[in-house]
């Protein structure tokens, strides 16, 4: 092949590529736009962190208010969406306080954060993350609110990943900016490692105890934590993104079914015996589920057909019963009021 | 300190009619392969950026076991490295497996879209890690054999720099188009498989057939007889037994084995620096563009000085930044020094090994003795990753003290296994030297 027959062929190649990359940009662009037959309407309108008997959670049906924060009342979560104005990769709120993790695309690198708003969704407080966001809740009270990210290595040659767990205080925003510097308790003996990993934080009422998952050592472990001591005493093995129930008396988390593998099944553990009982839920589950109410956890899966959004479920939280689909296009539940 | 260097700075003092001209040459087949290693990298970093988002916001999956399987996926990519290098060097067709390992990559960014749960987009990643693999080594044999040996250093600087710009580019392009289309992930492996098939497209025009006598020739029969047959394992395995490239493979073993991942090294800088939390994504960016600005001229210092004395010095320099971090002084530069440090680290190494490889492995076992290097560094690499891993989970954060020294005892031992061999140069590598001259077009521009 001669000389300006290569670059001709060159030519037409980029034209041809590049015409298929823009329309697959545009479509993709145009889709964002669209919304989706089938799909939960949503509208736009004015939602409030106080308002009681209703749900909230991150929209995931395609069309202008995809990611947005929405609440839909609690009898009817398959009703008309009400849209805010927030967009959230993660989102979860109490007594009027919720905590946002947002991630868009800057310009040389993902820009994470960490919002914190009043019951309006007016931002209080706006937090720079080291990383992709993950797991994000607020204590009952409202006054304490943790957040997980992922802090990714780069790409090649990292054999590494990491997690790094921040609690703040909403009434002074004080901040502890990683758990990882809170004193270890581990089978009843003080433990200090460099290989230690935090993440899915769950708040107690008293304002004080929390439980998250510790990994260390190729092994996780629940534990339970306490502010002021700035400390943590490991309960149990195998145990990821525990949520406390309402009552205080038990908490749902996902168990790892092999080691090595990522499947995940929900479990409830009774805290008082460390007793725990499996879910009716046989799919594999990642997510910090959420307690509706002392018998209902509900938690994400991702959607059927669907790669890039999750549907909501809700399972009896006693092991009896079957799973229910509760919203279809979400994420992020929490409960309003 | 030259290292098949009897016919060293060529372009001074050979040709003091047309000396600058001639050694800013670069052969066309290292701007081609320049070329396709920018546009793949583009292709390939755009992934990367977003899979984090994709997996967590897209997928709502947890990737902290993916991290674990990123390193075992490297110490397989390393070790399909030889088997690429050594099919390459047997079919006598470094373009053929280089295009393979290029298509394969191509191939799995589209089939990352029908991947939904971590198992399907582990096998995708792993597939494109085996074509990363297949192609590493034919692509460097064909810059080598492409090259003359006194200018090899330059140009795999010249290659590294341009296959960095599209690993700095990649991410831009990714989030350019999610700034377009929100949530537009589909749209961003799209783009990518466009881009990587066009990296195919242009390797397949513009790059000769390793094989072939040159460019120009490439199409043309080739004369019966004068081309060696492939070569069998036997040959392959021969290679081992030249001093130069064992003492090579070892001095890059043990450097590898000291050779802590990024990933490590980003964490300790944020940790021991007090750097504000949203700047870790922006260290890689850091080092990414001085090895860019650095890559070309610490070739072109390592073919006049020698490639061994700046392969070193790189190891040198990272020593420093390990001894910075350990030290920890309260400078306000302190995490810019140490990103140059590692910037200069990559540019003195990356493109510099397999220079000096190149200048001494006979040409019809190039691949396999660059695939044979390549594996060592990598898999040293990896085992450091896995020992430093373990040394912070039980002496916490200090192990860097341990792999620094451990640095310096093998920067000592490797130095010393390298030293100038005596002046009678090897009969294989100085024909091949020869050759090497006799392969660039220099009559056709």
């Amino acid at each position: 092949m001669t000389r300006s027959r290569r670059l001709l062929v060159l030519a037409v190649a980029v034209l041809l590529l590049g015409g298929l990359a823009a329309a697959l940009v545009l479509r993709s662009a145009a889709r964002a736009e669209q919304t989706h037959e089938g799909d939960p309407t949503v509208a736009r309108g004015r939602v409030l962190l106080g308002q009681p008997n209703r749900l909230a959670f991150l929209n995931g049906a395609k069309g202008p208010h995809r990611g947005a924060l929405v609440s839909v009342p609690g009898q009817t979560p398959q009703a008309e969406r009400t849209a805010s104005g927030l967009t959230c990769q993660r989102f979860h709120a109490s007594a009027g306080t919720g905590v946002c993790l947002n991630s868009s695309p800057g310009a040389l690198a993902q820009d994470n954060k960490a919002v914190i708003v009043d019951s309006d969704l007016r931002t209080l407080h706006s937090f720079p993350l080291a990383g992709t966001p993950s797991r994000a809740r607020v204590a009952p009270s409202g006054h304490f609110t943790a957040w997980t990210v992922f802090v990714a290595g780069e790409s090649y040659g990292a054999a590494f990943f990491s997690t790094r767990t921040t609690i703040v205080d909403t009434r002074t925003w004080a901040v502890e900016p990683d758990l990882e510097k809170f004193s270890i308790v581990l089978d009843g003996r003080p433990y200090s490692s460099g290989d230690v990993n935090f993440w899915g934080v769950t708040f107690s009422k008293d304002d004080d105890t929390f439980y998250a998952t510790l990994g260390t050592a190729g092994q996780t472990y629940l534990v339970k934590g306490s502010i002021s001591r700035r400390s943590v005493t490991t309960l149990a093995q195998n145990v990821e993104c525990p949520s406390l129930s309402p009552d205080e008396t038990r908490i749902v988390y996902k168990k790892r079914v092999m080691r090595g593998a990522s499947l995940w099944r929900e479990h409830v553990m009774d805290l008082r015996t460390l007793r725990d009982q499996p879910l009716a839920e046989k799919r594999s589950v990642d997510d910090q589920a959420l307690w509706l109410d002392d018998r209902t956890v509900a938690y994400a899966l991702p959607a059927e057909g669907a790669p890039d959004t999750t549907d909501l479920w809700t399972v009896p939280a006693d092991g009896s019963g079957a799973p229910r689909l509760l919203t279809p296009a979400a994420s992020s539940p929490t409960r309003l009021g | 300190m030259y290292l098949a260097d009897r016919s060293a700075p060529a372009g001074a003092k050979t040709a003091p009619d047309g000396g600058p001209v001639r050694t800013r040459t670069v052969a066309s087949t290292v701007l081609a392969l320049g070329a396709v290693s920018l546009i793949t990298d583009v292709s390939s970093e755009m992934v990367t950026a977003v899979l984090p988002l994709y997996l967590v916001a897209g997928l709502g999956l947890s990737p902290l076991g993916f991290g674990a399987l990123d390193g075992v996926y490297n110490g397989v990519s390393a070790l399909v490295q030889l088997t690429g290098g050594h099919l390459a060097d047997r079919v006598r067709n470094h373009k053929l497996i280089a295009g393979i390992g290029y298509g394969l990559s191509a191939l799995c960014k589209p089939l990352l879209l029908l991947a939904h749960s971590l198992g399907p987009v582990g096998v995708v990643l792993a597939l494109e890690r085996t074509g990363k693999g297949l192609r590493t080594a034919p692509r460097d044999a064909l810059i080598s054999l492409s090259t003359p040996a006194e200018l090899q250093g330059r140009a795999f600087g010249v290659h590294r720099a341009m296959d960095t710009t599209g690993a700095l580019l990649g991410p831009l392009a990714a989030f350019f188009i999610l700034n377009m289309a929100v949530g537009g992930y589909d749209a961003v492996f799209g783009v990518s498989a466009c881009v990587a098939v066009l990296g195919v497209v242009v390797l397949m025009l513009f790059v000769p057939s390793g094989a072939g006598p040159g460019p120009a020739a490439a199409g043309a029969a080739k004369p019966a007889g004068a081309e060696p047959a492939g070569v069998n394992l036997r040959e392959a395995a021969a290679l081992l037994r030249l001093p130069r490239l064992r003492a090579l493979a070892l001095c890059a073993a043990l450097l590898g084995l000291t050779t802590v991942s990024d990933a490590f090294l980003y964490l300790l800088l944020q940790d021991r620096t007090g750097l504000p939390e949203h700047w870790f994504p922006l260290l890689p960016l850091g080092t990414a563009a001085v090895f860019l600005l650095l890559a070309v001229p610490a070739g072109a210092l390592a073919d006049r000085i020698g490639r061994r004395t700046v392969f070193l010095a790189g190891h040198a320099l990272l020593l420093a930044g390990y001894g910075l971090l350990l030290w920890a002084p309260h400078w306000s530069a302190l995490p810019y020094l140490v990103l140059v440090l590692h910037g200069l680290f990559y540019a003195a190494t990356d493109g510099v090994l397999p220079a000096a490889v190149g200048a001494t492995v006979p040409a019809k076992l190039r691949a396999t003795g660059l695939a044979v290097v390549g594996t060592s560094q990598a898999l040293a690499r990896f085992g450091c990753s896995l020992a430093f891993g373990a040394a912070w989970t039980v002496w916490g954060a200090d192990p860097a003290l341990a792999a620094a020294a451990g640095l310096c005892c093998c920067a000592a031992v490797a130095g010393f296994v390298l030293r100038p061999g005596p002046p009678a140069p090897a009969p294989d590598s100085a024909t091949d030297a020869g050759t090497g001259t006799g392969r660039l077009p220099r009559g056709t521009r």
